[in-house]
């Protein structure tokens, strides 16, 4: 049977977008307002599952061509490298440091250590929740 | 006064909210209960205003984002668990 759902297709070209820049924006945010990475990585895998149930697993890897395993080990990988580089300063494990610069188009912008082990903690949510449910998705 | 206002408000998203409820129980079909779930989640979003307000405070505007997202998501998930019977295909059919 031959199936059209033209107005999901449709309709996901625009939604998939929106909620992405919505998961990179609560991301971004997380250090002066409610978000982080947790739920930006929630949300970003929350797009992924929503071209997975227009989808299908075969076209969404071609699309997305990422080893989801291989994030989680890249975002564990982060975390630790910003812990364990505090050590190589001879300060504490874990010690972050910011700093204040000027950019040409952004303006002050304040540079976080912080930021790089929350990129670490959104790479394992998105690798883990994709990583669950494609498993569960493929019945072979 | 705008309190009173948003207080009467809520009161009838309440309502609102448990006529769905009662539909989401006693539905005859599972298309009834579905389309029950995502309005109770169109109902949240709005009792999520409300309450942002009565609180003076701009911090559960992301949460009113999130709602109406995975609101679709989960309606979407559902739909084609109706219609196909399975949520994520191997391959599609064409």
């Amino acid at each position: 049977m031959k199936v059209n759902n033209i107005i999901l297709e449709t309709s996901i070209k625009v939604l998939l977008f929106i909620i992405t820049l919505f998961s990179v924006y609560i991301f971004t945010a997380g250090h002066y307002y409610p978000g982080g990475g947790f739920i930006g990585g929630l949300m970003t895998a929350g797009a992924i599952v929503l071209l997975l149930i227009t989808y299908d697993i075969k076209t969404v890897s071609a699309i997305l061509p990422v080893n989801y395993r291989i994030l989680t080990a890249i975002g564990l990988l982060l975390a630790a490298g910003t812990s364990v580089g505090a050590m190589l300063f001879n300060v504490p494990f874990l010690t972050h440091v910011f700093t204040d610069i000027e950019l040409p188009l952004l303006g002050e912008i304040s540079l976080h250590t912080a930021t790089i082990f929350d990129l670490g903690v959104y790479f394992v949510v998105v690798g883990v929740t994709m990583t669950i449910i494609q498993t569960i998705g493929e019945d072979e | 006064m705008l309190d009173i206002v948003i207080r009467i408000a809520l009161l009838c998203c309440s309502l609102a909210m448990l006529g769905l409820i009662y539909r989401v129980i006693k539905g005859p079909s599972t298309a009834d209960r579905v389309i029950a779930l995502d309005a109770i989640g169109v109902n949240l979003v709005a009792i999520t205003a409300l309450f942002s307000m009565i609180r003076k405070s701009s911090t559960f505007l992301e949460v009113i984002l999130l709602i109406g997202i995975l609101a679709f998501i989960g309606t979407v998930a559902f739909a084609k668990y109706l219609e196909r019977g399975e949520i994520i295909e191997n391959e599609r059919n064409r």
